[in-house]
């Protein structure tokens, strides 16, 4: 019942008339922005970030909440009318969804995707308040040792799962820790890859480096590719559902739900995993399969609620370990540390109010965002038809703007160019960058929880094994890591015996 | 079966370009080594390992990982270049765009503290649309300047957010 006076303090903290125009403000810009092409939910956070940034931090979340659920809702927008998806997770989503909307049935499928959206966001919310309280209590009896177990499954997780190529994934990565190693060292005091220059000292800070990878490079690879015709966007009405919709969707979307929360509160879960479940569910319980493939709405109510669901569960480890699981997450982790805070199993105790009224607020901006975008939906469409000129050259103002902004140093935006030519060379050779990510921000805190194991073995190395939490997370890093081997070696088995 | 074994055994003419990959791994490798080699070594009964071990580590996987990227791409294995809405997968790079949004970029970053963000930043904007092949150039100029100017006031004066007026100072 604690967490419940919690809820409702965050609330009260909430609902006053100036929050509740940040929450409206973040909504509807986040919604806005995700909804433009080639803007996936991470970069609208990373991109909106200086906004938050003359607030307080209880505001400023206020704010991300909304930012955060309005960008995700931007993209789904976006794959259902124009087809081509620029985030993994809304992938699934364009199948169904862009053959309905070509069929006509554009306001339906944006209906169910709103509504589906709103459903999977609250139970995701309110699963939330309930899990992510017990994995804090079970995270405060964990030891250094363990958590550097936990932080080495999330790198497993990025880099094995997600790519397609481990070796390719494993190489971001890298990259990431190394990136994470510039500064000084907070214990020893001595200065690492930051060649003297005294503004690296400090290391590089992972706004910029999200900004970077995520924005900038992402509109370098776009416009090296940029196409001259772009796709055809399908004009759109006021988003609704006939009663038969509704008999459809209901169903899809709670089992979306139950696919993706769970799925996205795992150390290396995801949207991709339960969004795809989800179609593959749906089409085998439909009693309409042969309309899948040519726009079927439970496929566009299964994977959406789905996708927004595993965003809910994101955040249970984002909150209650400080580990972001995908890309969205980790820009928010980039955001809680800018304001000096560090997520993790006593954010809860230290900072209650302020996790609370996040909570509370994602429960309002989700809201928010049905009311918001059933009646503009034709105004968001007319956003995906804006010059891409204009669109790439506007990405990259914001982008260097909000890098300036962190530290007011130009040598920030000389990195955030670099560091935007790694993010296009990534995305020319096929190289992962959520594992980039989860480097810069994870690394230093596994290099010192694993500092702190041998400090408690007096540098014995067997210190780095703690108690039994380690021995299982270690148990499952080795089958992620042999199970592709093994998968391997039964196909060629399989081979042989078909040959 | 058999057949397709073959194929992916056998060494194919994959995208000789990602060797370059293999070779930056492989030098920010070094780099990582060069740079812990020279760390003092501290180690104190708080911190028995001190700062070295972890670059030295990650400096060695970063070789090996390039050596075994080099022999996947030996073996013919490709990344999937990224797809997206405005991206168009079969053309090639078009370098002349890339060079000329870098340039802006420069510009911005060149200008920003002598003459301030909302000249740099309209520049910015300007030079960007321009290499992406926008033909209102003066058009683009009213744009870009109404933008610098929107987010000058927006973020610096009303958010209080870092941006210089630079030479600007006093009139804005």
């Amino acid at each position: 019942m604690d967490n419940l006076t919690n809820l409702l303090h965050g609330f009260g903290d909430v609902l006053t008339p100036m929050n509740l125009l940040l929450a409206l403000i973040g909504v509807t810009v986040g919604t806005a922005v995700g909804v433009l092409p080639g803007i996936g939910p991470a970069m609208t956070v990373a991109l909106l970030l200086p906004i938050t940034y003359g607030l307080e931090p209880v505001q400023a979340f206020i704010m991300f909440a909304g930012i955060f659920y309005g960008g995700m809702y931007g993209g789904s927008t976006t794959s259902i009318l124009l087809n081509t998806p620029g985030e993994s997770s809304s992938v699934v989503t364009a199948i169904e969804g862009n053959k309905m909307a070509r069929a006509g049935r554009a306001a339906q499928a944006l209906a169910t995707a709103a509504i589906g959206s709103f459903v999977a966001g609250t139970i995701g919310t309110a699963l939330l308040v309930l899990v992510a309280p017990q994995v804090v209590k079970f995270a405060i009896s964990l030891g250094a040792p363990d958590y550097l177990a936990i932080m080495l499954l999330a790198f497993a997780g990025a880099t094995a799962v997600l790519g397609s190529s481990r070796i390719r994934g494993f190489a971001a990565l890298l990259l990431g820790l190394v990136i994470g190693l510039v500064g000084i060292d907070k214990v020893t005091g001595q200065e690492r890859l930051a060649f003297g220059v005294p503004q690296l000292a400090d290391g590089i800070d992972v706004v910029v480096v999200a900004v970077g990878i995520f924005a900038v490079g992402e509109a370098l690879w776009v416009a090296a590719h940029l196409r001259h015709n772009p796709g055809h966007v399908i004009p759109v009405g006021r988003p609704w559902m006939g009663k038969a919709d509704w008999r459809r969707s209901w169903k899809p979307w709670l089992r979306g739900t139950a696919f993706g929360f769970p799925i996205g509160a795992l150390p290396a879960g995801g949207a991709e995993i339960p969004t795809f479940l989800s179609y593959a569910t749906e089409k085998k319980l439909s009693k309409h399969p042969e309309e899948f493939g040519h726009g079927a709405i439970e496929g566009v109510a299964g994977p959406e609620a789905a996708n927004n669901a595993s965003a809910a569960g994101t955040l249970v480890p984002m909150l209650a370990l400080g580990l972001p699981t995908n890309a969205t997450a980790a820009v928010m982790l980039a955001a809680f540390t800018s304001y000096g805070i560090q997520p993790g199993p006593l954010l809860f105790q230290r900072e209650s109010s302020l996790v609370w009224a996040l909570i509370a607020s994602l429960f309002v901006g989700n809201l928010m965002l049905l009311l918001l975008n059933l009646p503009l939906a034709p105004a968001w469409a007319k956003l995906l038809q804006i010059p891409r000129p204009y669109l790439y050259a506007g990405i990259l103002f914001f982008a260097s703007m909000g890098a300036y902004a962190v530290n007011s140093q130009p040598l920030d935006l000389l990195l955030l160019l670099a560091l935007g030519l790694i993010g296009f060379g990534m995305r020319r050779f096929g190289l992962p960058v959520l594992p980039l990510i989860i480097g810069v921000i994870l690394g230093p805190i596994a290099e010192r929880q694993a500092r702190m194991s041998l400090q408690l073995s007096n540098g014995d190395l067997s210190g780095l094994i703690g108690g039994p939490v380690s021995y299982v997370i270690y148990l499952v890093l080795l089958a992620l890591i042999a199970w592709p081997l093994v998968s391997r070696r039964l196909t060629r088995k399989r081979q042989l015996v078909d040959a | 079966m058999s057949e397709s074994a073959a194929v992916e055994a056998g060494p194919a003419p994959g995208d000789r370009a990602q060797y370059a990959v293999c070779g930056f791994l492989a030098l920010v490798g070094a780099l990582v080594i060069a740079d812990a080699a020279r760390l003092k070594h501290i180690a104190t009964s708080n911190d028995p390992i001190g700062p070295k071990p972890v670059p030295v580590l990650l400096g060695v996987l970063l070789l090996i990982v390039a050596a075994l990227y080099a022999v996947d791409v030996a073996r013919g294995g490709t990344g999937e270049a990224e797809a997206g809405e405005d991206v168009d997968p079969t053309s090639p790079v078009d370098w002349r765009t890339v060079l000329l949004l870098i340039g802006a970029f420069v510009v911005n970053l060149a200008l920003i503290e002598p003459l301030g963000w909302v000249i740099s930043g309209a520049l910015l904007f300007w030079g960007s649309a321009y290499a992406l092949g926008s033909k209102h150039h003066i058009r683009n100029l009213f744009i870009a300047a109404g933008l610098s100017l929107a987010t000058f006031y927006a973020f610096a004066i009303g958010l209080g957010v870092n941006l210089p007026a630079g030479v600007l100072q006093g009139i804005l």
